[in-house]
């Protein structure tokens, strides 16, 4: 196994997991891979209970691997990380404070450079941003659902982490809103980079916001499929029906199939209005 | 009508609704005031004995409320150890519903034999025994229940078990908390009027309750009963207050 730093952002080297139950071990991962270079946005994608969870509590350090490494910002992960922020389905906002200290809230935990002032000043920025202006003195109940987990993407970056680990933060939204953050999230990246990797189980959703989307097999999972997702920056929704992202859509959605068992490999995906194939390239570590 | 008006006057209303009721009932079907004290019975018992049911009350209040905040301390602390820890929950759990499951009033003797004289002391016990089980499951209930993400957000940044305590557990159960503690405000008062008649020992309006008894004064005892009333009313208002103030945000405005 190689031990020599990773120059990537987000490194998994051979990460082989299991979890202890009654019927004994259970096993989730299975040699993993995974290479997320730095300000590039990674999704994560496979059938339900595919250990796409545990890959992001892998990766945050707040669990270690049976086997392998996991590589954060050129060092190896042991314990949780201050560099890290994270969002997840439920927005977890803390009731009993307003947005704006709910979004300050890791500024409590970790050092950070900022002052008081910046930090309040930045949370205002924040909030701008995602369209949130006016309500940093609400109490999380009086925000609608899209409104927490907005408000939940401003505290996971306000500590200017480098590496921002969502897992599934859109998934419990109507389609509407979960358009509109996705614009917010194309927004975000514009203003500040940061390193990403989306645990998602919505292909058009990881086709639009990510630069390479990773299909996982059926459990215990191995990275089965990389696809690069060549759209340029500046994705507009509309993209997302132009035959190039409609042939993605179809080759990941084949990936899908076969990670549950319901199609072989080699069998063709289903028909795509373009002949030519979506250029993909090989899962990493199956190079060496 | 506005808020404040309703919250007074509704009350109000009920409360003279009752007792308008009551009075009417004992004069309606003529009971003898041994068998049944109207309200009118029980204001010249008021007026005659005011500086009596003025020390007896402080008295019962008193020991009730130290009672009760020995209750929120161990109680809390009991609920934090098995909110925490599984095999203390599990370990625990059955000792304190046994503990719980034994009347009050047959631990009353062997308290006062116990401690022999410590009166204030016996009092206040009780009403802590009484009282702490609702804080202490309520509390562990609380811990216990946290979804993990709250705990993640705070974990992936590196933050301490203590942090993560002081910062989500414990305001995230302050709910739970006060829940229990409407309950155990009543719960508190029964343990340190069972200890007053129970175990007589000259203090309290149990002891006003009980000198009511011997000297067949029934409408004395039924304006202690009313004492007891006023005073559940205030302490429990008294943790509504509190509720308000600490735990304010977990209520949603109506509509």
């Amino acid at each position: 196994m190689q031990t020599d730093p990773s120059h990537y952002m987000i490194e998994l080297r051979e990460v082989t997991h299991a979890y202890k139950t009654k019927a004994g071990p259970l096993p989730v991962l299975d040699n993993f891979s995974l290479r997320v270079p730095e300000n590039s946005f990674c999704a994560v994608v496979g059938p339900s209970g595919c250990g796409k969870s545990t890959l992001t509590r892998l990766v945050s350090g707040l669990m270690k691997p049976n086997e392998g490494q996991v590589w954060l910002h050129n060092k190896l992960v042991t314990s949780p990380r201050p560099t890290v922020g994270m969002a997840f389905q439920n927005p977890v906002l803390l009731e009993w404070r307003t947005i704006l200290q709910n979004i300050l809230l890791p500024l409590e935990i970790v050092k950070s450079p900022m002052s008081k002032a910046q930090a309040t000043e930045r949370a205002h920025h924040l909030l701008d941003l995602v369209g949130l202006t006016g309500f940093a003195e609400k109490r999380p109940s009086e925000l609608s659902g899209g409104m927490r987990q907005r408000a939940s993407l401003c505290r996971s970056i306000i500590h200017k982490p480098d590496v921002l680990i969502l897992d599934e933060p859109f998934g419990a939204l109507d389609a509407f809103t979960r358009e509109d953050l996705w614009c917010t999230m194309h927004d975000l990246r514009a203003q500040e980079p940061f390193t990403c990797l989306l645990i998602t189980h919505d292909l058009r959703e990881s086709v639009f916001l990510a630069d390479q989307v990773v299909v996982m097999s059926g459990r215990p999972a191995h990275a089965q499929h990389v696809l690069e997702v060549d759209i340029p920056p500046k994705r507009t929704l509309e993209d997302l029906y132009a035959p190039k992202a409609v042939e993605m859509l179809a080759t990941l959605r084949h990936q899908i199939q076969v990670a549950q068992g319901r199609a072989a490999e080699d069998d063709a995906p289903a028909p795509a209005p373009s002949p030519k194939p979506a250029r993909s390239r090989p899962i990493p570590g199956a190079m060496q | 009508m506005n808020d404040t008006a309703r919250k007074i006057l509704a009350p109000t209303l009920f409360i003279v609704a009752i007792l308008a009721f009551w009075e009417w009932a004992v004069w309606y079907n003529d009971l003898p005031d041994f068998r049944m004290a109207s309200p009118s019975d029980l204001i010249p018992r008021y007026v005659q004995f005011w500086d009596l049911f003025l020390i007896k009350s402080w008295e019962t209040l008193w020991r009730t409320v130290v009672g009760l905040a020995l209750a929120v301390v161990v109680g809390t602390l009991f609920g934090m150890i098995m909110g925490f820890s599984r095999f203390a929950r599990e370990g625990l759990y059955p000792i304190l519903v046994g503990f719980n499951a034994i009347p009050k009033a047959t631990v009353v003797p062997i308290v006062a034999l116990m401690f022999v004289g410590q009166h204030d002391f016996n009092t206040v016990l009780i009403a802590f025994m009484i009282s702490f089980f609702p804080i202490a499951v309520s509390v562990s209930i609380g811990l216990s229940t946290l979804e993990p993400e709250y705990r993640d957000i705070l974990r992936s940044l590196g933050a301490s078990q203590a942090t993560i305590f002081w910062k989500i557990a414990l305001p995230k159960t302050l709910p739970e908390f006060f829940g229990a503690m409407k309950v155990a405000v009543t719960l508190a008062f029964i343990g340190t009027n069972l200890m007053e008649i129970v175990s007589p020992h000259g203090r309290g309006l149990g002891d006003l309750f009980d000198s009511g008894r011997i000297s067949a004064d029934y409408p004395l005892m039924f304006a202690v009963l009313f004492a007891l009333a006023a005073l559940g009313i205030l302490l429990f208002y008294v943790v509504v207050f509190l509720e308000r103030i600490f735990a304010g945000w977990a209520e949603r405005s109506p509509g």
